[in-house]
C-alpha cells in the first residue's frame, strides 16, 4: 500500500490553453497525475471542467494548444450513463463498448451487488430508474482493471449512501495504485489527501 | 494494481460489439422489420404508377427492385449510430483501446445483416410480384448481397458525419445518393444481363471489387466522422 | 523553408498575400477572359455541321474541365487541413465548394443550352452530362454539410472528410456513368469522342481553359480573403484594418 502520490506519471499534461468563443477557459495549464492522486477539479460553472477531462479523455482533439501524454488505460465517465435501455444490467456491462476488459459473469453480479442493484441484473433496463441507470454506469468502476480514472460528476443522481459508498471506492482505488482526476461540486469526505486541481493555477507544488 | 491491466483482444471485442448490436435489433423486430415492409409497399406502387401490364414491369423490374433496396437502405443507415450517440455509448467506443476501423466494421456488419442479407434474401418474392424472369433471380439474390453491403458501409460515413446533427435525416441522403450510383449501376446490370442471358458474373465481380475498395476505406472515413461528430 | 509554411498559417500574411496577388492576376484575367471570349466566339470558323452554335464550348469546357479541377483542390485542401491541422487549408477549402458549385452549373446549364440546337432536346442523359450533375451534387453536400454544422471548426473536418470520400469516388463514379452509358446507348450521338478539331478552335479553347483556371484562382483568393475577414472579426489586425478603411 502506497499513501500519497509517487512513482511515473500516468498521465502528463503540457501547456494546455482553451479558448471557447473567445473567452480563454485556462491558460499553461501543466500538470502530472501519479499514481495515488486523488485529484478535484476546481471551478464554477462554466470554468471549462467538462472540458478539461473530454481533453485528458482524448474525446476532444482539436480547439486547444498544448499536449497530453496518456501511459495508461483509463476509464472515462461522462455526462450521459452509455447504458442501453434495450439491454439488461448485465448485458450492459458485458458487452460494453469501452473495450476495456473482458469481465468474467460473477465479477459483473458481484460489481451489480455492490451498487446496490442486487436481483436486477437481468431485468431491462428501460425498468430502472435514471439513479439506477447511473449506478450501473458506476459498476463498471468497480470492474475496471484501469489505473486512471476521468469522472465527470459521478456524484449526479446517486443517494447519499451511495456517495458514501463512492467516495470509499475511490480512496482504495488510489490506495492501490490507481489515479482519479474528478469534477464534483461537493468537497469530497475522505480520509485521504484530495488534491485540488485549479484551473488557474494547476497543481499545487 | 491488484491485475495488470489489459484489453480484450480485438477480434474478441468485435465479436461482442457485434452481438451487442444484434441482440439490439432483435429486441426492437419491428426496425428489423420496416424495410422489409417499406420494400413491399414501394414495390406495390410501381404497378399503380406505370400499369400493371405484365411486360412492362418485366422490363423495369432490374431497376426497380434495386432502386428500392437503395431507399430502404438509405432509411436505415441513418439509425446506425444515432441511439449510441444520444445515449453516450459512443464516446465509450472511441476511447476504446482496440482499433476503431475494426470496430466499425463489426457495428456495419450487424446493420448489413439486419438489413441487406434479409433484404436479398426476400427480394425473390418482391420480384415475383413484378415479373421480374426467373432465371434472373439469382443475379438479383446475389448482386443484392454484395450490393447492399457496400450500401450499408458507404451510408455508414454519411452517418457517421451526420449523427451529431438533430436535422440530419434529409442532410445524409444529399450527402451519400451520388455514391450510391455506381453500386445502382453495377447491381442492376447484372440483373438486366441476367435477364437477357448474358452472363452476370462479370458484373458481380465489378461489385465483389467495389465491396474489397469499400471494406478497406470506408471504415476509415466513419472513423474519422465518428471521431468529428463525438467532439463537435 | 519552414518560416514558408510558418508564414502560411498567419491569416493577416495570407491576407495580405492574397490581396497583392489578386492586384494583378485579377486584371490579367479579365483581359484574358475578353481576349478569348472575342477570339472564341467571332474569330474562328462555323463547324461545318453545328454552324455556330458550337461555339458555346469556350464557356462549356473550360468550367466543365475547372469544375472537376476545383474538386481535388478542395479535397487536398482538406486532407491538408486534417493531416496538419492546418486552418488556412480549411479557408481554402470552404472557399472552394461555392466556386465550384457554381461552376459546375455553369457547365450544365451551357451544356443544355447547347443541347438544343444539337440534339433536339434540352436534357440528355449523356454520360458527361450526368457526370456533371453528380458532381453538382457532390458539391451541394459538402455546401449543406457545413451549413448544418454550428461548431465550424467541426463542420471543416467533417467536410474534409466528406470531399476526401468524394475524391476516391469521382473516379469510380466517372467510369460507371461512362459504361452505362455505352451499355444503354449506341454511339450514335456520340461526336464529341473524337478529337478531330481543328487547331484554329482549338487554340481559344485551350486559351479559356486556362483562363478559366486563372479565374477560379481569383475567386478562390477573393472568397478566402472574405473568409479570413469573418472568422478574424474579432482580432486586432482585422480592427486596424477596418479602420484603416474607413479613415
Amino acid at each position: 500500500m502506497s499513501s500519497g502520490p509517487s512513482g511515473e506519471p500516468l498521465l502528463a499534461v503540457h501547456d494546455l490553453c482553451l479558448e471557447r468563443g473567445g473567452r480563454e477557459l485556462f491558460r499553461d495549464l501543466s500538470f502530472e497525475v501519479r499514481p495515488g492522486h486523488l485529484v478535484q477539479v476546481d471551478g464554477p460553472n462554466g470554468a471549462g471542467k467538462t472540458s478539461l477531462l473530454r481533453i485528458l479523455a482524448g474525446l476532444s482533439r482539436y480547439g486547444f494548444e498544448g499536449r497530453v501524454e496518456r501511459h495508461s488505460l483509463l476509464l472515462y465517465l461522462g455526462h450521459q450513463s452509455a447504458v442501453k435501455a434495450l439491454l439488461t444490467p448485465r448485458e450492459n456491462l458485458a458487452w460494453h463498448v469501452a473495450g476495456e476488459s473482458a469481465y468474467g459473469d460473477t465479477e459483473i453480479e458481484d460489481a451489480l451487488n455492490k451498487v446496490g442493484l442486487y436481483g436486477y441484473e437481468d431485468v431491462p433496463s428501460h425498468a430502472l430508474s435514471a439513479g439506477q441507470h447511473r449506478r450501473v454506469n458506476l459498476a463498471r468502476l468497480y470492474l475496471s482493471r484501469s489505473a486512471l480514472w476521468l469522472l465527470d460528476e459521478p456524484f449526479t443522481a446517486i443517494d447519499k449512501g451511495g456517495v458514501a459508498e463512492l467516495e470509499k471506492l475511490l480512496v482504495e482505488h488510489v490506495q492501490r495504485g490507481g489515479a482519479v482526476v474528478m469534477t464534483s461540486h461537493q468537497p469530497l469526505r475522505v480520509a485521504y489527501q484530495v488534491t485540488m486541481l485549479s484551473l488557474t493555477d494547476g497543481l499545487p507544488a | 494494481m491488484s491485475a495488470p491491466a489489459e484489453a480484450p483482444a480485438t477480434g474478441a471485442f468485435c465479436l461482442a460489439l457485434l452481438r451487442r448490436q444484434l441482440t439490439l435489433a432483435a429486441r426492437r423486430p419491428i426496425e428489423i422489420g420496416n424495410p422489409l415492409l417499406f420494400f413491399a409497399m414501394v414495390v406495390a406502387l410501381f404497378p399503380l404508377g406505370l400499369g400493371p401490364a405484365p411486360d412492362k414491369l418485366a422490363g423495369f423490374a432490374p431497376g426497380i427492385l434495386w432502386i428500392i433496396a437503395l431507399l430502404s437502405n438509405l432509411l436505415t443507415s441513418e439509425t446506425v449510430f444515432r441511439s449510441d450517440f444520444e445515449d453516450g455509448s459512443l464516446e465509450q467506443l472511441l476511447l476504446a483501446p482496440q482499433p476503431l476501423f475494426m470496430s466499425v466494421l463489426a457495428y456495419i456488419g450487424a446493420h448489413w445483416l439486419t438489413t441487406g442479407l434479409l433484404l436479398a434474401l426476400v427480394s425473390p418474392v418482391f420480384a415475383l410480384m413484378i415479373n421480374l424472369p426467373g432465371q434472373a433471380i439469382g443475379a438479383l439474390v446475389a448482386s443484392l448481397l454484395l450490393g447492399t453491403a457496400v450500401l450499408s458501409l458507404v451510408g455508414g460515413i454519411g452517418a457517421a458525419l451526420t449523427v451529431g446533427l438533430k436535422r440530419g435525416g434529409m442532410l445524409i441522403s444529399l450527402l451519400i445518393l451520388p455514391f450510391y450510383m455506381p453500386v445502382l449501376i453495377f447491381g442492376s446490370a447484372a440483373v438486366q444481363n441476367a435477364v437477357l442471358g448474358t452472363p452476370a458474373v462479370p458484373y458481380l465481380a465489378i461489385l465483389g471489387a467495389m465491396l474489397c475498395l469499400a471494406i478497406a476505406l470506408a471504415p476509415l472515413a466513419i472513423a474519422a466522422g465518428l471521431r468529428i461528430s463525438v467532439d463537435a | 523553408m519552414w518560416s514558408f509554411f510558418h508564414k502560411l498559417g498567419s491569416p493577416p500574411w495570407l491576407f495580405r498575400i492574397a490581396g497583392s496577388i489578386l492586384r494583378w492576376l485579377l486584371p490579367v484575367t479579365l483581359v484574358a477572359l475578353a481576349v478569348g471570349l472575342v477570339w472564341g466566339l467571332l474569330f474562328t470558323a462555323p463547324d461545318f455541321r453545328q454552324g455556330n452554335s458550337y461555339r458555346i464550348i469556350y464557356i462549356h469546357v473550360p468550367a466543365a474541365v475547372v469544375a472537376l479541377a476545383g474538386y481535388y483542390v478542395m479535397a487536398i485542401a482538406g486532407a491538408v487541413s486534417l493531416i496538419w491541422k492546418m486552418k488556412m487549408a480549411d479557408v481554402a477549402m470552404k472557399a472552394c465548394a461555392p466556386i465550384g458549385a457554381a461552376l459546375t452549373f455553369i457547365a450544365l446549364v451551357t451544356g443544355s443550352i447547347w443541347g438544343k440546337p444539337t440534339w433536339g432536346t434540352w436534357w440528355v442523359w449523356d454520360a458527361r452530362i450526368t457526370s456533371m450533375l453528380i458532381l453538382l451534387f457532390l458539391y451541394l453536400g459538402v455546401v449543406a454539410l457545413y451549413e448544418a454544422y454550428d461548431n465550424k471548426e467541426a463542420a471543416g473536418k467533417a467536410c474534409a472528410v466528406l470531399s476526401l470520400v468524394g475524391m476516391v469516388n469521382i473516379p469510380i463514379i466517372y467510369k460507371s456513368v461512362d459504361w452505362w452509358y455505352s451499355l444503354h446507348q449506341p454511339a450514335s450521338i456520340k461526336f464529341t469522342g473524337e478529337s478531330t478539331i481543328d487547331p484554329s478552335m482549338l487554340y481559344p479553347l485551350l486559351w479559356m481553359i486556362v483562363t478559366f483556371y486563372a479565374l477560379f484562382t481569383c475567386c478562390l483568393l477573393m472568397n478566402m480573403r472574405a473568409e479570413l475577414l469573418e472568422r478574424e472579426a474579432r482580432t486586432n489586425w482585422v480592427k486596424k484594418l477596418a479602420a484603416e478603411n474607413r479613415a
